[in-house]
């Protein structure tokens, strides 16, 4: 059947930060214009300064703009958009914010709300994965959502159980129970977060595998539904359930085991009528996979991907929005080479990476062949408390895992961020420490090697001596008052806490 | 003028024992102070900063010029008492320079018990008072304390030199013309709130600095009023209503910005002058003052040694070389600036106190400030010294240290004994500063003496009863008395109840002197009255 073509003109971006900015340069290079639909707050960013509109909807608060569907929408419609791209995060994977934007008569860039209800409420995916035979991990997804038997489904899983929000990604909600002891506490938590943080209490029930890592297949169903894969990630260097760093490909797979996944993913994508990008992760322990999930959006990591097989996922998502990508089956994709990512946050990895928001002062990325970044603010810019704290996202690619990495360690030294900290003293760590240079390293490997903050180095007198100065220039100089004792022979005059 | 030269091989197994010795006693105290300077720990500094606050230390950095020196007082305040529970007393104290300006700064630290005013909190807040009064240096108080540590109240509350004291030194100074300056950054409750309340100009962060006479839970309890503590008494009120403060700060950076901006205007000078020359590095390595100080403190050395360690070029003009010669004096440069050196090389006679005496008459006359290095047991005792009057010999020496109007400076290098501590300025002669190395010992005489006269007294009265006791009865006797003295004689329970103004690290004296003169040149120092008496 063929399907009509409708060209873009103007696209508008229900979201911010690097992502927003990644949606704006595939528009720039499709010849659309863009509409940024932004909070009060962010103003200051470069996305806001790039976009050809942008349209204000509301106060800084999630609640009250980025995750309000009406104000969207009606951002999009008055600045005369034709589609909306919701990039990750908010309501990129809300089937009713979906449907909202196709009854407006726009075009959502992303799978059919049907397939967003089918494949992203986990539940309901597990029930798919059953129909085409996907391995999953032993769990509960039942509408009974009694604390009692919520906890006697646990017992029945067996211990350590994780429990997390049906509706929920990146985290949120979920907890691990290790002992019948703290099952009803960590349940109805889990429970209250699920409520204030995805609107619903639903939350299941899953065994813990303890020493899995976590594989996922991009995936892309194209303008007729055809869906093809490109390939792995992995992303088992994770804290609190949020990914740090990710790799194309995975260094753990064999040929068959990477043959076998993938038609997996394909399958369960194929069964839900998938357009568009998408991940499915696994599990992967002792040579079993077990299905995870299945985001219906672009990743986070996308990048890494592009990088190995010399794509556009976002191009490629706009091209069949608009009806016109379709999988040429002669052309077939091979990775190539290797390719990393880390995810810049700003936070203070020697307290246990609280957030440090703030002014960014000079910021630099060192340039470079195979480097890639993506960032979403300037020197200048502001990193506020009201948002995920990430700063950009690095990207390396090499020709093996190992140049890569040690790539990645020397970009992340030779990156400059001012005026918040960062965790790139953190990032440099990981990717130094002997297991994930391995790649052996499992989910659980930043809570076995890094459960506590790093150490902060000591600068050394050369250091304190150059901040010293450069104090000293910040304040135009340490002048003396009275003139009595000349400046240079003051005792004052030079640095000094001996006591 | 005359280069002292040193008669040190540095190569020797003694000096080597010596250094060896006086590390440890160094790193040990460098110890001590990084433990106090954690503040109330970690934990609590979290919790302080995630109310978006520096720590009081991060505070005085940010104030400061940058690249200049901090000299701290009495770090290791209440070191060993209260049970432990208040590190450094809870407040940071010392002398910072600001656009240039020396001044005072007093920073309550909030991660210890909240900032609450334990004694020894109150007496090095007074103290830090005294020291800009002396040497009028504007008073910066960045308030960050719930007031006096209630458990305590007896001890900090009633006295003439308790709190109180606090708001009467700052109506005194502000009417000596000495600026009073508050940043609140914090809560400033009840006999707190008087801190900015008495100061001339104030500064306040919001959200985090409060001031009222009495919180949201005592306004409730005695008036029945619910109210809570921003509408009470926050920036935004004290700023635009109440004119209690008069700088509205967005944080705790903001808020020492506008600080410094007020001292850039505080339109101070010094007003001393004196011939001050182009500073000269010692020639000796003033670390090498680590293997000059004997391990065992009864080996006597020769204080010429570490005199070449800390004066410019090593160069001093002694008087009286040939009289008196357990004690040196003489005129040298540090860091250009002239002082006269009184040090102690022995025990002090007659003549040693007289030449002391003269020596300070010296120093009145040309407006040269002096220095104390004190290691002294004390006056000479028995009969020909009693018989020549030593008594009053000595007196001369208290006279003459107790009138001199030049600023004066002491440095307990080793025992400070007896009658020797009044004569070469002990506490109670108000020194502008007073620092003890941290093998230096402090008592009303060493321990053995005290246990040996407790002994014989008590020999005495048994004999007269035709009693007699046991060698071993002797030493068991004696031990209390032995171990007391080691106890309370040591620099850390001295600097702990701010007998001095702290420990410092010997290597660098010559530094901290330097500090403390520069800051003296702040005020006029009077006048002498009297020509110079030949003793």
């Amino acid at each position: 059947m063929a399907k009509l073509i409708k060209k873009f003109s103007r696209i508008a971006i229900a979201n911010r930060g690097e992502v927003a900015v990644r949606i704006i340069k595939a528009c720039e290079e499709l010849g659309i214009e863009t509409v940024l639909l932004h909070s009060e707050v962010d103003i200051n960013s470069r996305a806001y300064r790039m976009a050809t509109k942008t349209v204000c909807i509301g106060p800084a608060p999630t609640a009250e703009s980025y995750l309000n569907i009406q104000a969207n929408i009606d951002g999009a419609l008055g600045a005369g958009a034709q589609a909306i791209h919701p990039g990750f995060g908010f309501l990129s994977e809300n089937a009713d914010f979906a449907e909202a934007v196709e009854k407006a008569g726009l075009t959502f860039i992303g799978p059919s709300a049907e397939a967003i209800r089918s494949l992203g409420d986990k539940v309901h995916c597990k029930e798919l994965a059953k129909k085409a035979g996907l391995p999953l991990v032993p769990g509960y997804q039942g509408e009974n959502q009694a604390v009692n038997n919520l906890i006697q489904e646990a017992e029945r899983i067996g211990y350590p159980v994780i429990v997390k929000a049906a509706a929920g990604g990146g985290g949120r909600g979920m907890k691990l129970i290790k002992s019948s002891a703290e099952a009803a506490e960590l349940i109805e938590s889990a429970q209250r977060e699920a409520q204030s943080a995805f609107g619903s209490p639903k939350v299941f029930l899953e065994k813990y595998l303890d020493r899995a890592k976590h594989i996922e297949f991009q995936i892309f169903g194209d303008s007729t539904g055809h869906v093809v894969h490109f390939f792995d990630r992995e992303c088992s260097v994770q804290r609190r359930h949020q990914k740090i760093i990710e790799e194309a490909t995975s260094p753990s797979l064999t040929d068959e085991l990477r043959r076998k996944m993938g038609e997996a993913a394909c399958a369960i994508a194929t069964l839900g009528k998938y357009k568009g990008a998408g991940t499915v992760e696994f599990l992967l322990q002792d040579g079993e996979f077990y299905l995870l999930e299945v985001n219906t959006r672009l990743q986070v990591e996308h990048p890494v991907t592009e990088e190995v097989l010399g794509v556009d996922l976002v191009k490629m998502q706009i091209l069949t929005a608009q009806g016109e990508f379709l999988h040429d089956p002669t052309h077939v994709r091979i990775p190539r080479g290797h390719s990393i990512e880390c995810r810049i946050y700003a936070e203070n990895p020697f307290m246990g990476g609280v957030p440090s928001t703030g002014l960014l002062g000079h910021v630099e990325w060192p340039e470079g062949p195979g480097r890639r970044y993506e960032y979403g603010f300037d020197s200048g810019d502001t990193i506020t408390p009201f948002y995920d704290p990430m700063i950009a996202k690095v990207i390396v690619w090499d020709e093996n895992r190992p140049r890569a990495i040690q790539k990645m360690i020397r970009v992340l030294k030779d990156s400059v961020v001012f005026g918040v900290h960062t965790n790139i003293p953190y990032l440099i760590e990981i990717l130094s420490h002997k297991e994930f240079v391995m790649g052996t390293m499992t989910t659980r490997f930043i809570e076995t090697y890094f459960a506590d903050p790093i150490k902060e180095p000591e600068m050394t007198d050369v250091e304190k001596k150059i901040a010293a100065e450069a104090m000293v220039q910040l304040r135009g100089g340490a002048k003396a008052t009275g003139g009595v004792t000349p400046v240079t022979n003051s005792p004052w005059a030079s640095f000094w806490r001996g006591i | 003028m005359e280069i002292l030269d040193s008669h040190i091989d540095t190569g020797s197994a003694d000096f080597k024992a010596n250094k060896e010795a006086m590390l440890n006693v160094v790193k040990e105290w460098r110890e001590r102070v990084d433990l106090v300077k954690q503040g109330g720990g970690s934990d609590a500094t979290k919790k302080h900063k995630a109310r978006g606050k520096m720590t009081a230390r991060e505070r005085i950095e940010a104030l400061v010029d940058g690249g200049t020196a901090f000299l701290e007082f009495s770090t290791l305040a209440a070191w060993d008492m209260y049970e432990g529970q208040a590190p450094g007393a809870g407040v940071v104290t010392g002398i910072g320079v600001i656009h240039g300006t020396e001044c005072v700064i007093v920073a309550n630290d909030a991660t210890v018990k909240g900032g609450t005013y334990f004694p020894m909190t109150v007496k090095k807040h007074l103290r830090a008072q005294e020291i800009a009064m002396e040497n009028a240096l504007p008073c910066i108080y960045l308030v960050d304390s719930g007031g006096a540590f209630l458990p305590m109240q007896a001890d900090v509350f009633p006295d003439r030199d308790h709190f109180g004291r606090i708001f009467y030194n700052q109506a005194r100074m502000s009417a000596a013309g000495i600026p009073q300056i508050s940043v609140v950054m914090g809560s400033c409750t009840a006999g707190g709130a008087y801190v900015p309340a008495m100061s001339d100009e104030n500064v306040i962060v919001k959200e985090n600095g409060t001031i009222f006479l009495g919180g949201p839970p005592l306004v409730r309890a005695a008036t029945g009023e619910i109210v809570d503590a921003q509408e009470l008494g926050g920036a935004q009120v004290h700023c635009e209503t109440s004119g209690v403060t008069d700088h509205f700060a967005e944080d705790d950076q903001h808020a020492v910005e506008i600080t410094r901006s007020i001292v850039a205007h505080l339109n101070r000078k010094k007003t001393v002058t004196m011939n001050i020359l182009p500073t000269e590095e010692p020639l000796f390595d003033s670390q090498e003052i680590y293997g000059v100080i004997p391990k065992d403190s009864r080996v006597p050395f020769d204080v010429r040694e570490i005199i070449a360690r800390l004066v410019d070029g090593s160069r001093f003009h002694e008087f009286k070389a040939l009289y008196g010669k357990t004690l040196v004096t003489g005129f040298a440069h540090i860091w250009g600036m002239p002082v006269g050196i009184i040090a102690n090389n022995g025990v002090l006679f007659s003549e040693s106190a007289q030449k002391a005496a003269h020596f300070i008459e010296l120093c009145e006359q040309r407006e040269v400030p002096l220095i104390f290095l004190q290691n002294i047991t004390g006056f000479m005792v028995g009969k020909k010294y009693e018989n020549e009057g030593i008594a009053k010999h000595g007196a001369k020496m208290v006279m003459a240290v107790s009138n001199a109007h030049v600023p004066k400076f002491t440095v307990v290098i080793g025992g400070s004994y007896g009658a020797g501590n009044y004569g070469m300025c002990g506490r109670a002669y108000q020194p502008r500063q007073l620092w003890m190395w941290p093998n230096a010992k402090i008592s009303v005489m060493g321990g053995e003496q005290a246990a040996n006269v407790l002994l014989t007294v008590k020999m005495d009265q048994l004999a007269a009863k035709g009693q007699m006791m046991s060698a071993e009865e002797q030493a068991e006797f004696k031990r209390p008395t032995l171990e007391k003295y080691e106890h309370e004689s040591s620099s850390y329970y001295s600097s702990a109840r701010l007998w001095d103004d702290g420990i410092i690290d010997p290597a660098d004296t010559r530094r901290v002197l330097a500090l403390g003169i520069s800051a003296s040149l702040n005020k006029s120092w009077g006048e002498k009255s009297q020509g110079v008496f030949r003793m």
